[in-house]
Order: structure tokens, then C-alpha cells, then sequence
């Protein structure tokens, strides 16, 4: 039996290897990181071959990969934890239409910026006299991207001129949402604007802008001699065309570039410019972690509110429409237990992400729900399905005999169900649904994909702003632990109280 | 006077039948016990005539409404003795709910377990819950008070007393029919026994 024994051995010998192997190969590699949902011009998967990407940042990428002597491979990751993904080293750089900020600064080594954007106000062309600044939208609802600089801007404006930013995980939804009227304006980067109005009829583009900012790539924090050889090899290609080249490919090339060259070829520290017109203007300031906590604990409190106000509601409807689903499935007819199986089978085999998508923006062009409603009925919807399920088995849990006794006393099907069989299977469903009110309770972050702004996805930007989860972190799991503890007891004191009802 | 009667009564469960042609009529006051092995078909019989099983062929004839005290008494467990026994007078009878409250006390004070009001089903002992049955069932005035295996929680010392309990039911004019496997409560306490066997009646003793 010498063929296995050979087999195992040559597979130890690779397994020994091949770390080295990897290693030798990494060495020949500049490995970037991006998102590729980002889409283009930025980084998008390639029409013609979608395991190959396009965009500036790719032909960046590849400048700085030959510069060092590299072939560049493209890793993909979710633009939300690129930060994170650079400072634990997944890749080399970070390319992605990252924009430069004090927090990044702080955390990450910043390559200088290669790129220079204005933020912009982009409007329904019927308003556009009307809402020429964020000074014209008090009150109306403004979107952008969270944890940005265009959320930063709006941050500022939400003190300053009262209006209500409105978040979105994606840079599409923003502009499809201004022409169904669910926001009034949207705030975004030059680039995601002009691509945004190309594609959605009936939007105009404010001319003045909200705000300056530089696209700048990102590495670990220790990487700062890496960093230095990254800034070599961009001044070269400032100075010798190869950059205007490839935003001129792109159609992004406009005069702001120039200027910016200009000033940073004319200073040669690692950050010649500011972060953005914020920073300069001194809007956004590092802080310790814990004067940022001070600071953003009356937002999260708010944010907290909204958990338990959306929890509470959906809750409230899941029990209602719960208990509708199971006694349908109990006394109804053929048709319609077949339709509420149906029912709870489709929501119980769907992600709830899906379910609210297709409340929010699936049905947005025959019903525009408001963002809270949407929430509120699809949290609602979906726990409705869970909830029947338990009420369900807690009825058929109610001895047959009870039910047999009632009927030889003469009472309805009704009256049996009310009097008898309901309180008794409320006792046994209490511990599932207090299980089920603190999943809730934390199924409710889900909504911020539909731009509901609760208390994870408060605690998200209040991360991305000072570029570090541990306290924001542990503050947010204190609140959820504040609101889910006291459930679990009250529930065991309304078990124990029954006796004496 | 015949108050109840049952002819030619068959019940099946899917294809197999459980009972089959049993005829049987009982008259104001008397007490009757349908007496057979476990599976003999006893209770089967009694279900059918309290209506709780459909029966396939036959006549039941019966004043309603019916009075039933199951083996395993079957109380509500959501709710105390004293309110399984005025539940049904209130909701169904629209008794109002105070005289429903008295007569249900009353009923529970001459059956021994007037102490035992406040109680819960599951605080009773086997004896007290089966009162308390007795007493829910009294409690809507039938003229039949069927009974299933009334011995099947009861102690040698307490049947003495629950047949005691029957007959002085029995004098008052209620008709009283009980399934039972026990020969010696049957013979003390009923004025006819039939004897079931493979879900027909075998004979009948007086």
C-alpha cells in the first residue's frame, strides 16, 4: 500500500509549502482592495468578462502596481469595512473613490490625494430655483452615502440650517428616491451626481458646491514607507500625464486637477493638502474616543428611541396578525389555511433583508411607503410568521379534553377559544415570544438598508467618523443590553403573576 | 318515565367500528352503568351520546343539556374550581353572574369541596378535581349526568362516598349513566348494569 502513504506525504509537503509559496508569489503583487458595487467609473466589473473589473481606481491600482515593479490583483471588499480590511492588512492599498479625512489620517497611512471632487447638491429640476442651497431646505429631507464627507456636510447643516440627512448603503437608491419625492435633495460627490442625473430623468445639479474633498488610496497603519513609495510613483505620474490620462479616459478629468497637481507637486510632505474643506475650515477635528462617545451619546439615545419605538410596534402588529394567522389555520377553511400556510412558509424561507428591499423599493413604483412604515411592516410581516407558528403550537398544546369538556357544557367554538383555550396557550407562548421580541429587537438594525437610521446604524457612522468600533461598539451593546434584560424579566414576572390573575 | 334512549347506536373511527347496534333506554332517577373491559367500548358509547363523537348509524335520544364528567375531569386550567363551575351558567345559560357565583358555591359546599373554591386544577387532589367536575356539570341542570370511569382517581374509602354522592343525585331525579370497569362500585351503586364487550352489549343485570 504504497500509493496512499505517497499520496499523504506529497500532500503534507504542499501543504508546508505553500505558505511560502504565497508568500513568494505576494511579493510580485501589489494586492488592492475596492468595491466593486461601487461601479463605474470608480471600480465595476467588466460588461465583457465580470471576473475582470474596469474603472480609474483599476488604472490607479495599475499605475502604482508598475511604479513598484508589481503586477496589481484585485481583491473585492464591501466599501463599508474597507477601512478595517486595510488596517488589518487584507490587501496593500486601499482604491475606491476613498476620500481623504482627518479620521483616516489618524488611523490608516493616506497615500496623497490623487483626485480632487466637489460635493453637490443635486435636485428635481422643478426645484432647482427653489432649492439652490442646503440653506433652502429646512425641514426636507437631504440624502447621501453614511460615513462620508457629504454626511459630514449634512451633519453640519442639519445644526445649522435644520435640515434632515438621510442615509443610504448605497449610491444608487439616493437619486431614485429623490424622483419618487421620498427625499428633497441629495448630496453626493461630483462623480456619483453626474452619473446619478444621466440616469435618472427629471434631476438637475446645483453648480455650486457643498464642499471640496480628494479620492486618496489607504494602508495599514504601519505601511508608511510603502506609502512614501506609493506617493513617489503618483507625483511622477502627476508630472508626467499618465494621471490626467486615465481621468480623461474616464471623462472625469476637469480643472480643479490641475491646481490640485500643482499644490501638491509644490510640497513634498506626505500630506500637502487638507483632508477636505472641512477639515480646513476646521469642521471635523480628531478626537479622543471618549470625548467622540460624550459627544455622540445624545444621538445614539435618539437612535436607541427609534429601536424600541420600530421593536415595540412591530411587535404589537406581528402578535396581532400572529394570532389572526394561527386560529385562520386552526378553525378556517381548506382555502385559506392552504393560503396562510402558504403565507408563512414564503416569509419564513425569505431573507427579511429581501422582504424590506422589496417593501421599500420594489414596491416604491405603485406604493411609496414612508422609510419608518416600510420598517415597521416588514419587521411586523415577518415576526407575524414566527409569531403564528408559536401561537400555533401553543393552541394545539391546550389538552384536547378541556376543549371536549367545554363543548358537552355547550359552549361555542368562540367562547371555548377566548375563555379556555387562548389564555392557557398564552402562558406557554410567553417564553418564545419574549425570545422573539429580543431577536426583533435586533432584527431591527435590518431597516437601515431602507435608510431608517436606528441605533446600529447610528453607531456604524459614529464609528466611520472616528474610524474605531471599540467604543462605539461596546456603548451600542450596552444600550441593546439595557433594552433586551428588563424584557427577559418582565416576561418571567407576567409567568409567575399568573397564578394570582 | 324514559329519559333517555339509545337505539341501535354504531360509531366507527376510520374503517373500523368501535360500537356497534347497542339499544339501551333509562328512566328519571335511575342509575345505570355500562360495565366492560379497558377497549370494551364504554366510553366510546357515552361520547356518542354526549355528541362529542359522530355516530354513523342509530337513534340517541337525550334532554339537553347533557352533563359529562370524564375520567381525567378535564377542569379548565386557566381559572379556579369556582369559576369552572359558574363559567358555563354565566356564558352559556346567561345566568347573571352573582346567582351563577352562589349556586356554583352551593353546588361545590355539598359535594365536600366547598374549602377548595379558590383552588386551581392542578392544586386539587384526583378525588377534589373529580367534585369539582361533578359540580361544573351539575352546575347547568342536566337531566342526564353521564360519567366516565367516575373510580379510575378514587381510593377504596372514597367510592363508598361517591356512590353515597349518586344515589342521593339519583333521588333528587336525575338520570345517571356511568362507564365503568369496576364491578364492585357498579353492583353497589347502579340499578341496572349492562355488560359491554367488543362494543355490544353482552347482558343486562338488574
Amino acid at each position: 500500500m504504497t500509493f496512499p502513504r505517497y499520496s499523504i506525504l506529497t500532500i503534507a509537503v504542499y501543504l508546508a509549502l505553500s505558505p511560502a509559496a504565497a508568500r513568494a508569489q505576494s511579493a510580485q503583487e501589489l494586492r488592492w482592495g475596492g468595491d466593486a458595487e461601487g461601479g463605474a467609473p470608480y471600480v465595476e466589473a467588466d460588461p465583457n468578462d465580470l471576473s475582470h473589473v474596469v474603472g480609474f481606481d483599476v488604472d490607479v491600482a495599475q499605475l502604482l502596481a508598475s511604479g513598484l515593479g508589481r503586477t496589481a490583483r484585485f481583491i473585492q471588499v464591501g466599501f463599508t469595512s474597507i477601512d478595517a480590511a486595510a488596517a488589518r492588512g487584507d490587501f496593500d492599498v486601499g482604491l475606491s473613490g476613498i476620500e481623504d479625512s482627518a479620521a483616516r489620517r489618524s488611523r490608516l497611512a493616506v497615500t496623497i490625494p490623487y483626485y480632487e471632487f466637489r460635493e453637490v447638491l443635486t435636485v428635481r429640476s422643478n426645484d432647482k430655483d427653489r432649492y439652490r442651497s442646503l440653506g433652502d431646505l429646512r425641514g426636507h429631507r437631504v440624502a447621501t452615502l453614511g460615513a462620508t464627507l457629504a454626511y459630514d456636510v449634512l451633519v453640519a447643516a442639519q445644526a445649522r440650517d435644520g435640515i434632515v440627512p438621510v442615509t443610504y448603503e448605497d449610491d444608487v437608491h439616493p437619486y431614485s428616491d429623490l424622483v419618487l419625492g421620498r427625499v428633497d435633495a441629495v448630496a453626493l460627490d461630483a462623480i456619483l451626481a453626474e452619473r446619478g442625473v444621466r440616469r435618472n430623468a427629471g434631476l438637475t445639479n446645483q453648480p455650486a458646491p457643498l464642499a471640496v474633498g480628494h479620492y486618496v488610496g489607504i494602508l495599514a497603519p504601519g505601511q508608511t514607507a510603502m506609502r512614501d513609495r506609493m506617493n513617489v510613483v503618483l507625483r511622477d505620474a502627476m508630472r508626467d500625464g499618465r494621471l490626467e490620462a486615465i481621468f480623461k479616459r474616464w471623462n472625469v478629468w476637469n480643472e480643479d486637477q490641475p491646481r490640485l497637481y500643482a499644490r501638491v507637486l509644490a510640497d513634498a510632505s506626505a500630506y500637502p493638502v487638507a483632508a477636505s474643506s472641512l477639515a480646513a475650515a476646521g469642521g471635523v477635528r480628531t478626537t479622543s474616543a471618549w470625548e467622540a462617545a460624550r459627544r455622540y451619546l445624545p444621538a445614539l439615545l435618539n437612535a436607541a428611541v427609534i429601536t424600541i419605538v420600530l421593536s415595540f410596534l412591530s411587535m404589537a402588529l406581528a402578535i396581532v396578525t400572529g394570532a389572526l394567522i394561527a386560529s385562520g389555520r386552526i378553525y378556517g377553511n381548506a382555502p385559506l389555511r392552504i393560503a396562510l400556510t402558504g403565507y408563512v412558509e414564503i416569509i419564513r424561507g425569505t431573507p427579511l433583508l429581501l422582504q424590506l428591499f422589496v417593501l421599500y423599493f420594489g414596491l416604491a413604483a405603485f406604493i411609496q411607503l414612508p422609510a419608518f412604515v416600510a420598517a415597521l411592516l416588514g419587521l411586523g410581516l415577518n415576526y407575524a410568521a414566527y409569531e403564528s407558528e408559536i401561537y400555533r403550537g401553543a393552541l394545539e398544546a391546550v389538552p384536547v379534553g378541556q376543549l371536549d369538556a367545554a363543548r358537552t357544557l355547550g359552549f361555542s367554538e368562540r367562547q371555548i377559544l377566548v375563555l379556555v383555550r387562548a389564555p392557557q396557550a398564552f402562558r406557554l407562548a410567553l417564553a418564545p415570544m419574549t425570545n422573539d421580541f429580543v431577536a426583533l429587537l435586533k432584527d431591527s438594525s435590518l431597516v437601515s438598508v431602507i435608510t431608517v437610521v436606528e441605533l446600529t446604524k447610528e453607531t456604524s457612522i459614529f464609528a466611520a467618523n472616528i474610524g474605531s468600533w471599540v467604543v462605539p461598539g461596546m456603548m451600542c451593546a450596552a444600550i441593546y443590553l439595557a433594552m433586551s434584560l428588563p424584557l427577559a424579566r418582565v416576561a418571567r414576572r407576567i409567568e409567575r403573576g399568573w397564578r394570582h390573575t | 318515565m324514559t329519559v333517555l334512549d339509545v337505539r341501535s347506536l354504531e360509531v366507527r373511527r376510520g374503517a373500523r367500528t368501535i360500537v356497534a347496534d347497542v339499544s339501551f333506554a333509562s328512566s328519571r332517577g335511575e342509575i345505570l352503568a355500562l360495565m366492560g373491559a379497558s377497549g370494551a367500548g364504554k366510553t366510546t358509547i357515552l361520547r356518542a351520546i354526549a355528541g362529542l363523537d359522530p355516530i354513523v348509524s342509530g337513534t340517541v335520544s337525550i334532554p339537553r343539556p347533557v352533563g359529562m364528567v370524564f375520567q381525567f375531569h378535564h377542569l379548565f386550567a386557566n381559572m379556579s374550581a369556582h369559576k369552572n363551575v359558574w363559567l358555563a351558567p354565566v356564558h352559556v345559560f346567561k345566568r347573571p353572574r352573582a346567582d351563577a357565583e352562589q349556586r356554583a358555591q352551593e353546588l361545590l359546599v355539598s359535594l365536600g369541596v366547598g374549602d377548595r373554591a379558590a383552588a386551581m386544577p392542578d392544586e386539587l387532589s384526583g378525588g377534589e378535581a373529580q367534585r369539582v367536575a361533578i359540580a361544573r356539570a351539575l352546575a347547568i341542570e342536566p337531566p342526564v349526568l353521564l360519567m366516565d370511569e367516575p373510580t379510575a382517581s378514587l381510593d377504596p374509602a372514597r367510592r363508598g362516598d361517591l356512590a353515597a354522592t349518586l344515589r342521593q343525585l339519583a333521588t333528587e331525579g336525575r338520570t345517571i349513566v356511568i362507564a365503568t370497569h369496576d364491578a364492585e362500585f357498579a353492583r353497589a351503586c347502579a340499578h341496572r348494569v349492562l355488560a359491554v364487550e367488543g362494543g355490544r352489549i353482552r347482558h343486562v343485570s338488574q
